[in-house]
Order: C-alpha cells, then sequence, then structure tokens
C-alpha cells in the first residue's frame, strides 16, 4: 500500500496539510517565556487561555462562517462550572477541567439546534441575545455565582499532585500551554478533515451545500458543539489558575474582545486567533497604566483601520506577501 | 411509473397574483435527453425550485423514480440522486476545483462528517473527484481556486459537482449560459457524452443545440406546459412558433 | 391593582415610544441597504449630549435643543457614511459588524473623555415636570410629552413615505434595491437622506431619552442592544414592524421590572429569542 508514489491530487492534499517550519518556529518559542520573561508567566498564561478561546471562535467564524456575538456565554459558562466544582470541594484541576468542557458542550449542543436554523442578523440577534441571557441570570443567581463579586472560595489542588497554582505562575503557564496545543491539534486536524472541506464550503456557498447533498445543518451543530466545548475549556482554565471567576467572564465585553482579538489576527488561518491574542494582550499589559475609557478608543480606531484597510488581518496581509506554494513539480 | 426516472403531477405555485406555476405535469422516462424551453419568465427554473425542493409547491406531488419525494429536503433529494446545476455559477470562491469536488464526493459517501481523520486518508475518494476532472477536461487547473477559473471552465464545474453526486436524475440549468459560442459546443458535448444511466433535462435558449442534443422537448410559457414534443413536431408546432421561435432564427 | 397595571402599562408606552424613535432609523436604513450599522446608538447619545449640555451651559430652553439634537446627529452622519460606510456597503455583514463596533468603540471613548463617566441630565421647563391629572390617574408630564411627540414623528413618516416622491423612492429602495436602480432611482443619494435622516431621528431620540433613562458615555452601548432587539423583532424597513415591536418590548420590559424584579433584563432577551425563532424576518419582515 505504501510503496507505490501517491499521485498528483493526492500529493496535493499532502502538501496542504504538511507542518511548516515556521510553525513549528513557533511553538517552540512559546516554549521561551519559561527562560527569557520569568516574571510574566502569569500574563503569558492568560495569552494562553484567551487564544484558546480566540481559537474555539475562529472554528465557527473563520471556517464555518458563524457571526457570534455572544460567544463568551460558553467560557463563561466553564469558567464557573470549574470555579464552582473546586468551590464544592474537589479541587483536583484535570478532572474539574474536563467537567467544565463536558458542561460546555452540553450548553453548545444545545444552543445549536437554535443557532443552526438561522442566518444573516437574525442569527447575530439570537447569538448577542443568549451571551447577555446567560450574562443577566449569572447576575440574577447571586447565590450561586457570587454576583458582582464573583465567585469566592475556589481553591485549586496542585497540578497532578506536584505543582501549586501559586504566583509565580510556572505550574499556570505550563498548564495553559499544554492544554492549548492540544487543542490546537485537535482544531488542525479537524481544519485539514473532510469536515473542515465541509466547513470552508458552509462559508464559501452556503447555498450550495444541500445541492451536493450536504446538510448543512448538522455540520454546523457538530462545529458549533466542539467550539463551545473549546470555549469552556479555556474558561475553565481561567477559573484554576487565577482561582477566581467573575460576571464578566460572560459579559458582551469579552465576546467583543475575542471577536476583534481573531479579526486582527485573521480569521480563517487557524493561528489568527493565537497571534491576535499574543499582540492584544501584551498590548494592553504594556498600556495599562492609560484609562480603559482610552483603550477603547485606539481599539475602536485600530478595528476600523483593519476592516478598511486589513480585511484579512494581520496573516491575510502577510499571507499576501508570500507567493502561493502549491506547484506542479 | 417505474420505467419514469422523474415525474411530476399537478405542480403549483403562485406568489402574490403571480402564478409561476400552472398545473405542471412532466414525465421523463429513464436515460432521455429532454430539453425545456421557453421565453424569459416562463416559469422554467422556477420549475426545477421546485422539483429539488428549494421551493415548496402550493399543490402537486414529485416522484423520483418510483419514490415519492415531495416531502423531502432538497439535500435528501440530492442523496436519492436528484441534482441540478445553477444557471449562475453557485460555487466556492476560495475552494479549488478540485477541493470542491472532492467534498462533493465526501458528502455522497458519508465521510463528510468525520473531523478526526486526515484527508488524504480518503486516496478514493480524492482520485474519484479527479477523474471527475479529468473527463471534464478540468484537470489542469484544478489545483486553483475557483474564483481565478475561466468562466467556461466554472460552468463545467458546476457540472463537475452534480456528477460527484452520482445523479440519477440530472437538471442542468442553462448550462452553457454566457459561454461563447465556440466554448458551448464543448460543454454540450461533454453532456452528450454522459452515460445513459443518467437521465437529463436541461434548460437552453439555443435552438440549435437544442434540436440537436435533446430527444424530446418541453415548452413552458407563463408558468404553464405549452406542449411536448420531438424536436420535428417542435419546430412546426404553430404555438411554439407564435409564442416562442417564430422569429428567433438564429444567425 | 388596576389601577398600578394601568399605570405600569403607560410607563411602558412611554418607553415603547421612546424605543421606537431610537430604532426607525436603523430599520429603515437595514432594510434598505442590508447595512448592520452597530452604530446607530451613538447618534443617539450625540443628540442626548447636544441637548444636554445646550441646556445646561447655554440655558437654552428644552423645546428648542430638540431639533438641534436632530440636525447636529443628521449632519455628522453625512461624513462618515461618505468616508467609511459607503465602502462597505456590499461587504460581509461581519465587516459591517466590526467598523460599526470600532465606530461605537471610538465614540464611547470620546463622550468619556469629553464629559467624564456622569450621569447626566438635562434641565426642563416647569410645565414638563410634574404630572397631569385625568380619569383619576395621575400621568407624568413628561412622558406625555414623549407620547405625544413621537406620535407626531411617526405621523410624519408615514405621511412622507406615502404621500411625497421622495417617500416612494424609499419604499422601492427598501423593496428592491436593484429593480429601483433599473428604474433610474438614484439609490445611493436616497441611502445618503435616508440614513442621514435616520441619524437625525436617533439624535432626537436621544435628546428625548435623557429625562427617562439617564445618560452617560456608554449610552451607544446600552441601549444598542434594545435597538437592534426592536430592529429584529420588528423586521426590517418596517415602520409599522417596528412601532408593534418598541411598543411590546417597551411594554414588557416595564411589566417585567415592576412585578418580576428578580428577573430584570432577562426577560427581554428572552422574549426577542423567542420572538425571533418563531419569525426570523422579525414581525413583519419580508428577508
Amino acid at each position: 500500500m505504501g510503496a507505490e508514489p501517491a499521485s498528483e491530487p493526492q500529493r496535493y492534499f499532502d502538501h496542504r496539510i504538511r507542518w511548516r517550519p515556521l510553525e513549528l518556529a513557533f511553538w517552540f518559542a512559546t516554549l521561551l517565556p519559561f527562560w527569557l520573561t520569568p516574571t510574566y508567566l502569569v500574563l503569558a498564561s492568560q495569552i494562553a487561555i484567551t487564544g484558546l478561546f480566540a481559537l474555539s471562535l475562529d472554528l465557527i467564524l473563520g471556517y464555518a462562517g458563524i457571526v457570534s456575538l455572544g460567544h463568551a456565554a460558553y467560557f463563561g459558562f466553564g469558567s464557573y462550572t470549574a470555579g464552582l466544582i473546586a468551590k464544592w470541594g474537589w479541587g483536583e484541576p484535570l478532572s474539574g477541567l474536563l467537567i467544565a468542557a463536558a458542561a460546555a458542550g452540553v450548553l453548545g449542543y444545545v444552543t445549536s439546534f437554535i443557532i443552526a436554523r438561522f442566518r444573516h442578523l437574525a442569527l447575530i440577534m439570537i447569538t448577542l441575545g443568549f451571551g447577555l441571557l446567560l450574562a443577566e441570570a449569572a447576575n440574577s443567581a447571586s447565590w450561586l455565582t457570587g454576583g458582582a463579586d464573583g465567585l469566592q472560595g475556589v481553591r485549586m489542588w496542585r497540578l497532578l499532585g506536584i505543582f501549586p497554582f501559586d504566583l509565580y505562575g510556572y505550574a499556570a503557564y505550563s498548564y495553559a500551554l499544554a492544554v492549548l496545543v492540544l487543542a490546537f491539534l485537535l482544531a488542525r486536524r479537524l481544519i485539514n478533515s473532510p469536515f473542515g472541506l465541509a466547513l470552508r464550503g458552509i462559508r464559501e456557498r452556503a447555498v450550495r451545500m444541500p445541492a451536493i447533498g450536504a446538510s448543512s445543518v448538522a455540520h454546523i451543530r457538530m462545529v458549533y458543539t466542539i467550539a463551545a466545548t473549546m470555549a469552556g475549556i479555556a474558561g475553565g482554565l481561567l477559573a484554576q489558575t487565577t482561582e477566581t471567576v467573575s460576571l464578566e467572564t460572560l459579559g458582551f465585553q469579552r465576546s467583543a474582545d475575542v471577536l476583534v482579538m481573531l479579526i486582527l489576527g485573521g480569521a480563517g488561518r487557524l493561528y489568527g486567533g493565537i497571534i491576535g491574542a499574543i499582540i492584544y494582550l501584551i498590548a494592553r499589559d504594556q498600556f495599562s497604566g492609560i484609562n480603559p475609557q482610552y483603550w477603547y478608543f485606539w481599539i475602536g480606531l485600530l478595528l476600523i483601520a483593519v476592516v478598511m484597510f486589513l480585511p484579512n488581518g494581520i496573516l491575510g496581509g502577510l499571507a499576501r506577501l508570500v507567493p502561493p506554494r502549491w506547484s506542479r513539480a | 411509473m417505474s420505467s419514469l426516472a422523474l415525474a411530476t403531477r399537478g405542480l403549483d405555485k403562485r406568489f402574490g397574483s403571480l402564478v409561476v406555476a400552472n398545473d405542471v405535469t412532466i414525465e421523463l422516462p429513464q436515460g432521455e435527453r429532454y430539453a425545456l424551453i421557453g421565453p424569459n419568465g416562463a416559469g422554467k427554473t422556477t420549475l426545477i425550485n421546485l422539483v429539488t425542493g428549494m421551493l415548496k409547491p402550493d399543490r402537486g406531488r414529485v416522484f423520483l423514480g418510483a419514490d415519492e419525494v415531495t416531502s423531502l429536503a432538497p439535500a435528501e433529494r440530492v442523496q436519492r440522486g436528484l441534482v441540478r446545476t445553477f444557471q449562475l455559477n453557485t460555487l466556492f470562491p476560495r475552494l479549488s476545483a478540485l477541493e470542491a469536488v472532492t467534498l462533493a464526493v465526501c458528502e455522497r459517501r458519508g465521510c463528510a462528517g468525520v473531523w478526526w481523520r486526515n484527508l488524504p486518508f480518503y486516496g478514493e475518494a480524492i482520485e474519484e473527484a479527479h477523474a471527475i476532472l479529468v473527463s471534464l477536461r478540468l484537470a489542469a487547473s484544478c489545483y486553483r481556486p475557483t474564483a481565478e477559473l475561466a468562466y467556461g471552465q466554472q460552468r463545467l464545474l458546476e457540472i463537475a459537482l452534480a456528477l460527484a453526486t452520482r445523479p440519477k436524475v440530472l437538471l442542468l440549468d442553462e448550462p452553457a449560459a454566457g459561454v461563447p459560442q465556440a466554448e458551448s459546443t464543448e460543454l454540450f458535448s461533454v453532456i452528450a457524452d454522459l452515460s445513459r444511466a443518467i437521465t437529463v433535462l436541461f434548460i437552453e435558449h439555443d435552438v440549435n443545440v437544442v434540436f440537436r442534443f435533446a430527444r424530446r422537448i418541453i415548452v413552458m410559457v407563463g408558468g404553464r406546459i405549452l406542449v411536448e414534443g420531438t424536436p420535428r413536431e417542435i419546430a412546426t408546432d404553430r404555438r411554439v412558433r407564435e409564442t416562442y421561435l417564430g422569429g428567433a432564427e438564429h444567425a | 391593582m388596576l389601577g398600578s397595571a394601568f399605570g405600569v402599562l403607560f410607563d411602558g408606552l412611554a418607553y415603547g415610544m421612546l424605543l421606537f424613535l431610537l430604532a426607525v432609523g436603523l430599520s429603515v436604513t437595514l432594510g434598505m441597504m442590508n447595512f448592520v450599522n452597530l452604530a446607530h446608538c451613538s447618534f443617539a447619545m450625540l443628540g442626548g449630549y447636544v441637548a444636554v449640555g445646550l441646556t445646561n451651559e447655554l440655558r437654552w430652553p428644552f423645546l428648542a435643543t430638540l431639533p438641534l439634537a436632530f440636525v447636529s446627529a443628521a449632519v455628522v452622519s453625512v461624513p462618515l457614511e461618505r468616508v467609511l460606510y459607503r465602502r462597505l456597503y456590499g461587504a460581509s455583514e461581519l465587516d459591517q459588524c466590526l467598523l460599526t463596533i470600532g465606530i461605537v468603540f471610538v465614540s464611547v471613548a470620546t463622550a468619556a473623555y469629553l464629559f467624564g463617566t456622569v450621569q447626566q441630565s438635562v434641565q426642563l421647563p416647569s410645565w414638563l415636570r410634574g404630572s397631569v391629572s385625568f380619569l383619576h390617574h395621575s400621568f407624568g408630564a413628561y412622558r406625555l410629552f414623549l407620547i405625544a411627540v413621537a406620535l407626531a414623528v411617526t405621523a410624519i413618516l408615514v405621511a412622507a413615505l406615502e404621500y411625497t416622491s421622495f417617500g416612494a423612492q424609499v419604499r422601492a429602495a427598501v423593496d428592491n434595491a436593484r429593480m429601483a436602480r433599473g428604474l433610474g432611482i438614484d439609490v445611493d443619494r436616497v441611502f445618503a437622506i435616508t440614513f442621514a435622516l435616520g441619524g437625525g431621528l436617533a439624535g432626537l431620540g436621544g435628546a428625548l431619552a435623557v429625562e427617562i433613562v439617564g445618560l452617560d458615555h456608554a449610552f451607544a452601548f446600552t441601549f444598542l442592544v434594545y435597538v437592534l432587539i426592536v430592529v429584529a423583532v420588528g423586521g426590517l424597513g418596517s415602520i409599522a414592524g417596528s412601532f408593534a415591536a418598541a411598543l411590546v418590548l417597551g411594554v414588557s420590559d416595564m411589566a417585567g421590572k415592576y412585578y418580576v424584579p428578580e428577573l430584570g433584563a432577562f426577560l427581554i432577551y428572552l422574549v426577542m429569542i423567542t420572538l425571533l425563532m418563531w419569525r426570523p424576518a422579525g414581525l413583519f419582515g419580508r428577508r
């Protein structure tokens, strides 16, 4: 079976899914903070977590074309689930994370039935409405969530029984990075699978899909559930590494921020969300002295500039500088 | 009934006071080549939309072979072999031709929902897609994004996508629309070469093409079937001449 | 009990009328060009700050600030439409959302910079404060005024749409922009003018809103949600739809806050999602 040389079309697809050297360099670079900037490991873990969240949004936005203004609902749901489990006495991180993932996944699955039926403005509104609904519910249910004060009393046990979550952030960053890498591998596999091709088909021309016998609705439900699970994992990581959960994990601000990051980096390119998260959070950290109002002034201008001049984000702009790679030789 | 590949019974559809389909009953025997002609606005594309399920009829029934498909969703009808192409290119701009046809093949094979395996794993599907593109003489540009293909090639890709679903009944909506004369002959020879296992109905305006490639012709005017017959019968039919062919001599 | 129900109804009516004024411009422009303008409430906010500045700093009478709020919002919308919006008419919904969210961010930050983050208020003339007694009930004078203004504006809008040639062009463009162009209607000009009028109406609504719901730098965001709900539920391009949706929303929000305060804003979102699921194109929508 492996003896005959691959045919040209086979090689075409092999080529498209190959690991590029730049990718490997990128992932190697994610280890550098341990040596180069050990005082910034807490920030690094935040970036990894947010990058994971942005990656989950990319699956539905960049690949399936679903514009969601309420994706933080799943992030926050995962966050509160992980936090509550720890608060109620089970502080083991890995199992807690799995439960948070499952919870967010179930929520995603249930809502996907509604989401998959709509498009255009109705879809945007429903995602927005659902996010606001959940945030409002969390606000009201302060007996459970701690309301505006946030969830108190979250105590995590040691990671793998050995590494404590402390102010230095070694455990936090290692944990977040490891989970990000695993999730990324999964997302990469998904994008390069027949399912990934179907998602891109939905994004490119949703109308054509039924005409080739495809059930877009089933595909959308699947990717939405996966994306919700991933967002829930990111939220759970945040709860566990910071040992706190606040209402803003569910809020519109978080949904809008992750959207900005993804667009900044470039949607539909797998790395866009992570790149966007890196740039956004480092910039925000550097300018943290500024009044948050002014931060959003510049973000607003940036958003306008990106839409007008760099619609495919930074990665899209860079991609245009590089000539197409596949040649028939 | 079972020797009929496709049949409709009394399809009606109106939008307010505009009647787009009026008691439309057609029968397509297995393996035949039928043409559907008529002036603009006669309801030809509407009929295809009704038959494929993209439009719900107010009344009437649709049969694919021996099975009634009136209540089935469009995707389900495609899975059973009732497939159409679009008059305006409805392709995937940023997918390459090979990716697009591979997608259609994967959907047919039922592996399009698999997210845990790489595409190269499905070598058979890829080869099948490539073979279809070769048969339509698109192999040379199959790696380029669809948006970069020439218009005539895109029309061929429309057909390639339809063929990837292994249709039993193929409805071609003006397959040569906008394609210059020289290329359209080639396009139609491709259609003529299609296997006899596929029953073909095509909408077309060029009467020369119609008379050359169709065994029977259905004429629609104002949402109704005016007349149906062989090319000879249609060419000499008085009503057809008055409403459609009269004065439409092609240079 | 019935008395308070009546009171809730009246307050809901007034609130609904306010939402209508804020939303109608967006509904028409969205229906016409399918352009998702999330910055619509920034114009309302501008109108609000104009009214606040004029009554507080320059001691203008409140009524005189209203036309100025309308005009200033309309005027500001023109260069924005020309320079930014026009480029994105055919663009994806996502791009339109992002551009206009960016504009909202900028406007909110600018408002915070210029006016701080405190709640603003307007100086009302004495005859608008207090209440009016009628049929054993007392009605807030300002709310009566608000309802009157909103009804007057609605009447003018409907009359203009029905009886003027410009109105006919607007209706044609909303119904089918491509065909309207084919008929020789300068759809781009019609849109630019409608856009300015819609922005102006938002500005007027913003000025009127200060007394009812207050005004701060985040207004453009806070009210965006309600306006979007009215537009989505009412149906794009439908004035009747916006009117009905605004009323339903206004009354149910008031009723919700009065009778079941623990649910808070929860109810509105639930109502919206349910209505959209039943009718995705809105109550009176077409697409």
